[in-house]
């Protein structure tokens, strides 16, 4: 029954596939980006509280969406290597974890930045970003079990089951920072709001986050051959694929 | 990596398991027991597959590895508590009488961490004996033991498959056995 | 099944508790660890008694959350390497159920040891006698929770050889919330105010961790006796 879709995830098909996908993907990722960040940057209308400050939201909150789904992409594909032992499930999740950890990191720095006008200081321990923190040890987690095994396949597993653990750690991570926040909101630290957003400032960020997607699916397709190549190296259909 | 081996073992049987080091004895045993799922592949209990009567399989097998899972710091006879009782009631009369038929009664009331390698090999032995199990997967029970140690597991497997059980042992050397021998040579 | 689940853990529990008491050694060093580390905050930063008691409550959790993490290593480290874990695995029980055992009675020496052990410290941070209550309910609660989720990483970690490095990664972030709501009751019982609601969400994090933690590492288990 399920022929059709283990067929689907066979190595071959994936790099096949994954190779096809790379242009569309750039090319999305240019266009959206483009018009974004033009149309955000430059003529979307400064906002009444923070002045220009908050364009960095064009950086900062695609990459923290990005970043959460990265993560659960991750966890899926590797509860799809785990349960249905599909080997491409475990190379998805490998492609896909320093991808998010660095959108992690880039949500983080410019979260930082943001602060920077708002707090009078780098860091504030804002809920939102404590939480990105905790999710960028999250990945930290995953990306040091997998190596730490000697048999590859094990290494797999072990980093989807921590993956999935993760996964449905973050809403109750999220909530607590959330609370821990409240319990401490003597201190007079804005936090990182969106500012209520027109059209003109709502459309540009909707097209940032669908180039950050792009990107990221770019991005994803690139490692993940990457990953299948030196997954199936011993394979005898990887020879012809590199002559070609 | 083990490809494409297949054995069967039945009543009244025993199954030599041969090779090189190296060759997946140790492997083939271990997928055997169910600790090892194959990635092709099964293994089948009177029928069913293991992975559906997996408690019941589990029940009616004893495995000895490599390791003698003894803990040091209890006695011999805290052991074959812990380990047999988790499978079936058993009186401290009838472990003592199993550490009595391998030769290490007077050890049952020292902590194992004291024993000799050959000393805990018997003991092993007894705690397989104890188990009153209908398989035995054995890897290398010859390990460590003397002359007359080596007399007494053949006697013991000579015992347990005449009465009806059945053996898969893997070991390096020959098995100077009267009872149904079969063997299966893994290469390397 | 011949021997029944409940049997076959309480057999787990009294041969790990046997064990523990025969090396109490094992036992001690992560309390001596607990006392020492909360004695190190006194030092490095004030005897002054208000101070103190405002970071009393965070530096207990951390320091009872550090020595948690230095004895769950062996969790299933000692089964795993004399080949016990093996023998478990094929008792006929359901690896979940082992799994239970071992951390129960893991926590009854450990968890349970720093509890008792909390009040003493307590004293040394300042820590009114009127938060002892929510303090030691709280610590009851978060050292359960936090057991499950060390038997994860301990499962996750347990073939590897410098696994214990890999397991506070693992587990401290996971544990991050049950800080925050053991802290922040001890806090609120520290300056009056009512802990109920953190104890809530502590107990309701032990409950889900509780039902969830023992087939995740059951799982772990299973790839590690692969």
């Amino acid at each position: 029954m399920w022929t059709w879709f283990y067929r689907l995830a066979s190595p071959p098909h994936v790099y096949r596939v994954a190779a096809m996908l790379i242009p569309w993907f750039l090319t999305g990722a240019a266009i959206a980006i483009g018009y974004g960040a033009i149309a955000g940057l430059v003529f979307a209308p400064p906002d009444y509280q923070q002045g220009d400050a908050f364009r960095i939201i064009y950086v900062h909150a695609p990459s923290g969406w990005i970043s959460m789904f990265a993560y659960s992409t991750m966890a899926v594909a590797g509860a799809i290597g785990l349960i249905w032992r599909i080997k491409m499930g475990h190379a998805v999740a490998a492609a896909v974890a320093p991808i998010g950890a660095s959108f992690t990191l880039l949500a983080l720095v410019t979260g930082s930045l943001w602060g920077r006008p708002m707090w009078g200081t780098y860091w504030a321990w804002d809920p939102r970003l404590t939480s990105e923190l905790i999710l960028l040890f999250l990945y930290a987690g995953v990306m040091s079990l997998r190596p730490a095994f000697e048999d590859a396949s094990r290494g797999d597993r072990a980093a989807a089951l921590l993956a999935i653990v993760g996964v449905v750690n973050v809403p109750i991570i999220h909530y607590s920072v959330l609370w821990w926040n409240s319990l401490h909101q003597g201190a007079t630290v804005a936090k990182l709001g969106k500012p209520s957003m027109p059209p003109s400032m709502l459309v540009p960020l909707l097209s940032m986050l669908l180039g950050f997607m792009c990107f990221f699916g770019a991005v994803l397709c690139m490692r993940l051959r990457g990953e299948v190549l030196n997954r199936e190296r011993q394979a005898s259909w990887i020879r012809e694929a590199i002559r070609s | 990596m083990l490809k494409g081996v297949s054995l069967e073992v039945g009543p009244r049987e025993l199954m030599h398991v041969a090779g090189p080091n190296g060759a997946g004895k140790t492997t083939l045993l271990r997928v055997a027991t169910g600790l090892l799922r194959p990635e092709q592949g099964s293994v089948a209990w009177f029928g069913q597959s293991i992975t559906q009567v997996q408690s019941e399989y589990q029940s009616a097998l004893a495995y000895a590895s490599h390791e003698t899972a003894l803990k040091g710091d209890l006695t011999a006879l805290e052991n074959l508590r812990y380990m047999v009782r988790m499978k079936r009631r058993a009186t401290l009369t009838e472990l003592r009488g199993c550490l009595d038929r391998t030769g290490v009664a007077g050890c049952a009331d020292l902590p194992v961490r004291v024993l000799s390698a050959g000393q805990r090999r018997r003991v092993v032995m007894a705690r397989i004996l104890a188990a009153s199990a209908v398989l035995w997967l054995l890897d290398e029970p010859f390990t460590n033991l003397d002359a007359a140690g080596s007399a007494l597991m053949s006697a013991l497997l000579e015992e347990h498959v005449g009465g009806g059980g059945m053996a898969l042992v893997v070991a390096h050397h020959d098995l100077k056995l009267q009872a149904t021998q079969r063997r299966m040579e893994l290469k390397g | 099944m011949n021997v029944g689940a409940w049997r076959a853990m309480m057999l787990i529990v009294h041969r790990d508790l046997c064990l523990s008491f025969r090396r109490p050694e094992q036992v001690l060093q992560p309390l001596v660890f607990f006392l020492i580390v909360t004695t190190l905050f006194p030092l490095g930063l004030s005897v002054q008694l208000s101070l103190l008691r405002d970071m009393a409550p965070g530096v207990l959790w951390v320091a009872a959350l550090l020595s948690s993490l230095l004895s769950l290593d062996s969790l299933f480290k000692n089964d795993a390497d004399d080949g016990t874990l093996e023998q478990l695995a094929l008792s006929g029980q359901s690896l979940a159920t082992i799994v239970i055992a071992k951390t129960v009675a893991h926590w009854l020496v450990s968890g349970a040891a720093l509890v008792l052990v909390s009040p003493v410290v307590a004293i040394g941070l300042a820590i009114p006698v009127s938060a002892f209550a929510t303090m030691l309910l709280g610590l009851t609660l978060g050292t359960l929770t936090l057991s499950w989720l060390g038997a994860i990483g301990a499962g996750l970690t347990v073939g590897l050889r410098r696994g214990n490095v890999l397991l506070s990664l693992i587990v401290l972030p996971l544990a991050m919330p049950l800080l925050i709501f053991g802290a922040g009751a001890t806090d609120r019982a520290i300056s009056g105010a009512s802990a109920v609601g953190a104890l809530y969400f502590l107990a309701s994090l032990c409950v889900f961790t509780t039902t969830l933690a023992p087939f995740a590492a059951a799982a772990a288990l299973r790839i590690a006796l692969d």
